[in-house]
């Protein structure tokens, strides 16, 4: 007797069930009933100019710290300690770019004596080398070469002209394609 | 008054010695000369003595008087005696008279006459006092002026000047200088015509020096194709090379052995300039000659019997004159110096007869030209107006070319050290670094 009260209950259940099921929208399942949304995709970037500026005005700084040029007394090859600072910085872009290697070229002004000058420019290559030498840059990836007073920056005759003659010039002459700052 | 003394003195030696006989005559030097008909020299040359000489005037062939002129007058070796304004009488060239008598009246002792045409001309020289033709020649000599014409009147007036006095003149030299303006390096001839360039544009050259025999040049060239090598170059040619162990260090400071065979220069490294030697009659077999550590040779020279060296070094603190052997042995100070106070001395040459030293010493900084000799050891300067650097001797062992700014801009002078007289070579551009060639012989 109970059971066929069930089956009565349940047959009225279903009929009734059944009649209200109709009236609802089936809710979209997790089943593949539609393709899945493509992968959002990566933020877009920032706009490209702003960082290689930013690159390429690192890369002039340290070229310019490797090419800056150092300056002498008259008949002296002394570095000052001004320069030492200049030669400070070249030697830490050199240590932290192992592949960068250099030329110094010492030069004079046009006193004393012409054929002595080219001994002079020589001191003044050496005297800078051996200080990057002491700062802990190997020997060979540094190269000297004197033009004596036969490469003026200034041909006048007087204090100012040959203070500018009485220079180091820095050269990179390999290894400088991509240059990261010192720590 | 005094000439007159001179005069009859030369005169009565003249006498003499004519009526002696030729027993004490010298042969003059004009071994060169196509001689039609040369008299030999009568009495001995007394340097102390400037003949007083007197050049004829003459029909056509000016610009060879004139360049005959000049070279007597740069000889510094006779007084030419001027010719009034009225002018006077032109000789006929067949005729062996000349009015000695009023040449006697301007107190000349020799006259000289040159007649002919450009090509052909003859020369004769005149005893004054004694009336007659002491030498004469006749010579191709070209008269247009240019070039290689002119060294042919230049060896002319060197015949003439080695009949006179013995010794023959340097006319027929040039002098090599560097042009600050444009870095090439120019020779020009010794009486300041004809300078042309010799090296090629836009190279860094420095440090010119004359082979002994004339016919090429070294030099130092900077920046390439190694740091600092020598060239050697070919006057005539202009075909350079590059002397063999060059490429290493930067070498500077290049001087010729007498005999052209061997090239001294000095190599400048990290660690000390040093002086090498090659052979560059064969290309081959470098040797170092000083053993500097940190100190600097450089700017040699060599005796003129090429057994001796005369260098700059620094090896006691400033840079002063030293010397050695040609094998680097025996080194030691050549020009005395007082310590701390006397100043830097610099780039010596040697002259050919091998008495002096002639380098620059700055005083109070400002460098000036200086003799040593080395029989008296006495040390004597020779300019004190403005900066003299860098002098380089003549073959007469008396003339000496140098740079001064006294003028305003570097330009090249030539002091006679017997006399004092300085003259000015005018270049084009800025002139450094000379060096005075040998008698540049037919044929250069």
């Amino acid at each position: 007797m109970q059971l066929r009260s069930l089956v009565l209950a349940g047959l009225v259940f279903a009929v009734a069930c059944g009649k209200k099921k109709p009236e609802t929208t089936p809710e979209p399942t997790s089943g593949p009933v539609a393709p899945p949304p493509a992968p959002a995709p990566a933020p877009p970037p920032p706009p490209p100019a702003d960082n290689s500026a930013a690159e390429a005005a690192m890369r002039a700084q340290l070229m310019g710290s490797l090419t800056a040029p150092i300056h002498f007394e008259y008949d002296q090859d002394a570095i000052s300690s001004m320069d030492a600072a200049i030669l400070d910085r070249k030697a830490a872009i050199m240590q932290a770019n192992p592949s960068v290697r250099i030329r110094i070229a010492g030069n004079a002004d046009d006193r004393g004596s012409d054929e002595y000058n080219l001994v002079l420019g020589t001191k003044r290559a050496t005297a800078a080398k051996r200080y990057l030498e002491a700062k802990g840059i190997d020997g060979s990836r540094v190269d000297i070469i004197s033009y004596g007073e036969e490469r003026p920056l200034d041909r006048g005759e007087n204090d100012a002209a040959w203070a500018k003659n009485r220079r180091d010039e820095f050269e990179v002459v390999s290894g400088a394609e991509r240059l990261v700052p010192p720590r | 008054m005094q000439r007159w003394l001179i005069l009859g003195l030369l005169g009565t030696g003249l006498l003499g010695v004519g009526l002696a006989g030729p027993a004490t005559a010298q042969v003059p030097d004009s071994s060169r000369a196509q001689a039609r008909d040369t008299v030999v020299l009568y009495g001995r040359y007394n340097p102390a003595v400037r003949p007083a000489i007197v050049i004829l005037p003459g029909p056509g062939i000016d610009s060879v008087r004139s360049m005959f002129a000049r070279d007597l007058d740069f000889s510094d070796r006779f007084e030419i005696i001027a010719l009034p304004d009225g002018g006077a009488p032109v000789a006929a060239s067949d005729s062996a008279l000349i009015n000695y008598q009023l040449y006697r009246t301007l107190r000349a002792s020799l006259a000289v006459e040159l007649s002919g045409e450009s090509g052909n001309v003859t020369v004769r020289l005149f005893d004054l006092l004694n009336e007659r033709v002491r030498n004469e020649m006749t010579v191709p000599v070209d008269g247009s002026g240019v070039g290689e014409a002119r060294m042919s009147v230049h060896r002319m007036s060197d015949d003439v000047v080695g009949w006179i006095t013995g010794r023959s003149g340097v006319a027929a030299t040039r002098i090599l200088y560097l042009n600050r303006v444009d870095a090439r390096v120019y020779r020009v001839d010794s009486d300041g015509y004809g300078a042309v360039p010799v090296t090629p544009p836009g190279q860094l050259v420095v440090s010119p020096t004359w082979s002994p025999d004339g016919s090429r040049l070294a030099y130092t060239q900077l920046g390439g194709p190694g740091p600092g090598v020598i060239m050697l170059q070919s006057i005539a040619t202009g075909t350079r090379l590059t002397v063999p162990t060059t490429d290493q260090g930067q070498n500077i400071t290049p001087a010729f052995s007498p005999d052209g065979r061997t090239l001294m220069f000095s190599r400048m490294t990290e660690q000390a300039s040093n002086l090498y030697a090659v052979n560059v009659a064969d290309l081959c077999c470098a040797e170092r000659l000083t053993a500097g550590r940190f100190a600097q040779n450089l700017s040699p020279v060599y005796s003129p019997d090429g057994r001796r060296v005369a260098f700059v070094s620094n090896r006691s603190g400033s840079p002063q004159i030293y010397s050695m052997a040609a094998d680097g042995t025996d080194q030691d100070l050549l020009v005395p110096y007082d310590f701390g106070s006397t100043g830097s001395s610099y780039a010596p040459d040697w002259s050919p007869d091998g008495t002096t030293i002639v380098f620059h010493r700055e005083f109070d900084g400002v460098p000036q030209v200086v003799s040593f000799d080395l029989a008296s050891r006495v040390v004597r300067q020779r300019t004190s107006s403005g900066r003299n650097e860098d002098p380089s001797f003549a073959p007469d062992s008396r003339h000496v070319v140098f740079v001064s700014n006294r003028s305003g801009r570097g330009q090249l002078f030539v002091i006679d050290l017997e006399t004092g007289r300085v003259r000015q070579i005018i270049t084009p551009g800025v002139a450094r670094l000379p060096s005075w060639s040998r008698s540049l012989t037919r044929g250069r």
